[in-house]
């Protein structure tokens, strides 16, 4: 039985370390970043970033002041009991990180633009269920910020259009963002499916290690062309110009209904927070993506 | 590019020696206004009526820090830019009424700001978007909050900082615009890379 408790414990942990300490793959990619860096506004900005990062692992403190919208995915093991319960220890857990980590509240009415104070409201925090077999929890937090979110896009191509019109608009998408996402970026690229669901995984494609190549070798090859092509566009570190204006591209799909193309683009900014555990049936819990102290 | 280490009052003339590309750090005084501490400023000096403090030779730094009292002492938690096109509505008479001398934000201004400092003595210099930590930890000590009643990330925060930066000079008292440059620059690239996916 996975206890209620245990999740809410795990999910403050992990919202604390999602803000505080990057994952292992982004502070390598931005590491890289700083030292092929070639434009000199380029390589100050990077080192800003990475004494950021260093100082608020050291002292526990968020690395960004948009500590995002909170957003949870949970892979749920069948055999789990208890199900019912997650819902609300992530639910409690979120009020607590606000208060404990601090995180900025974030969560604000669209009608009476009242900010709840707590990062909770209506669809907030919002949570990805996924039910898989097995008897184990898998809990990611990804804290979501404005101004990469801001910068988005839908495209609803023609089929027509096809693979090429893909690629045209995550470079028009990309360009038009600028200094906006507070680049270097990973962008999450998706094709297929319907409105909700390309977006769905563009957003999805953000939570993948940068660190490990796609596994179908097509995708692998049309990230590594947009990967090239983001970073021919010279828009750089913040926008000042530089080699750096994405650290990745991650690129899934779904199948798509005859008469649409959608493409989704998806925007991370450097503050690439991310943080996984898994909890087994036997209460022991596993962190993924980080070293819990 | 050459690495500047200023201190305020910043003088005309030390202004007038930057360029796009250099990199300076602050030490002294700067003070946070966005929209709404911009906008009673002018309404101020218009009105003929005194503002809290001389902001001659200082930088304004948009931003709407995260400030907690401890112990009757203001400590800024995290200091990371706000986006500045929103003061470029009336940054140009801020810059000839008050002689700041430094502008920081995130994310460049446009022309207008770019002629007034052109014409006045100021530079942009653009701060790490996000990089909340490194900026507070050059806060040595908040010296005073004037306009609370705007609220904290509108309120006028003086701090006391130093070396406060780095901050990339992205425009300069020559009228070059960094992010202008870049932005076009960028859009010449545009058809070299449509060619390259062949699209
Ligand atoms: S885009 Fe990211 S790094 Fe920039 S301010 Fe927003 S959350 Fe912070």
């Amino acid at each position: 039985m996975v206890n209620e408790k245990t999740i809410e414990d795990v999910a403050v942990k992990l919202l604390q370390l999602a803000v505080t300490e990057l994952p292992k793959d982004v502070k390598a990619a931005l590491q890289r970043a700083y030292r092929e860096e070639e434009s000199d506004a380029g390589k100050t900005q990077l080192k800003a970033i990475l004494d950021n990062v260093d100082l608020a692992e050291k002292t526990r403190t968020p690395m960004c002041q948009d500590t995002g919208i909170i957003i949870f995915y949970v892979k749920a093991g069948a055999q789990v009991e208890n199900l019912g319960k997650i819902e609300n220890a992530l639910y409690r857990a979120t009020i607590r990180a606000t208060k404990e980590v601090p995180l900025r509240p974030n969560a604000v009415n669209p009608f009476t633009q009242k900010n709840s104070g707590d990062n909770t409201g209506r669809f907030l925090p919002f949570i990805n269920w996924e039910v898989t077999s097995g008897d184990s929890v898998e809990l990611t937090v990804f804290p979501k910020g404005g101004g990469s979110e801001n910068v988005c896009a839908l495209g609803m191509l023609r089929p027509g259009d096809g693979v090429k019109g893909l690629k045209k608009f995550v470079v028009d998408t990309l360009i038009k963002s600028g200094a906006k996402p507070c680049p270097p970026n990973i962008l999450g690229v998706a094709v297929g499916g319907g409105a909700d669901i390309v977006m769905k995984l563009a957003k999805k494609a953000l939570l993948k290690p940068l660190d490990t190549p796609n596994p179908d070798p097509e995708l692998a090859k049309l990230e590594s062309e947009l990967y090239e092509a983001a970073n021919m566009t010279g828009i750089g570190p913040m926008g000042l110009g530089g080699t750096f204006t994405v650290l990745g591209v991650n690129v899934d799909y779904a199948s798509r209904h005859p008469a649409s193309y959608p493409v989704a683009v998806a925007f991370q900014c450097w503050a690439a927070r991310r943080a996984s555990a898994r909890i087994h049936e036997d209460g022991k819990v596993e962190y993924l993506t980080h070293e819990a102290v | 590019m050459t690495v500047y280490k200023l201190r305020t009052p910043i003088s005309e003339e030390d202004a007038r020696k930057l360029k796009v590309n250099d990199t300076i750090y602050i030490t002294g005084t700067i003070f946070t206004a966005r929209d709404e501490a911009h906008h009673r400023a002018l309404e101020f000096h218009k009105e003929g009526k005194e503002i809290p403090l001389d902001l001659q030779g200082l930088a304004v730094f948009h931003c709407g820090p995260i400030v907690k009292k401890k112990d009757d002492k203001w400590i800024i938690v995290a200091a990371g830019p706000t986006t500045s096109t929103r003061m470029d509505l009336f940054e140009d008479e801020f810059i000839r009424n008050f002689n700041v001398r430094v502008v920081i934000g995130k994310g460049g201004m446009g022309r207008k700001t770019t002629d007034a400092m052109k014409k006045y003595g100021a530079v942009y210099g653009a701060f790490t978007g996000g990089a909340a930590v490194l900026a507070a930890k050059a806060v040595k000590n908040v010296k005073s909050v004037e306009w609370h009643d705007l609220g904290m990330p509108e309120a006028m925060w003086v701090l006391n900082v130093e070396d406060f930066g780095p901050l990339t000079v992205a425009i300069d008292t020559y009228g070059n615009n960094l992010f202008e440059d870049i932005r076009k620059s960028v859009e010449e690239t545009r058809q070299k890379i449509y060619e390259k996916l062949s699209v």
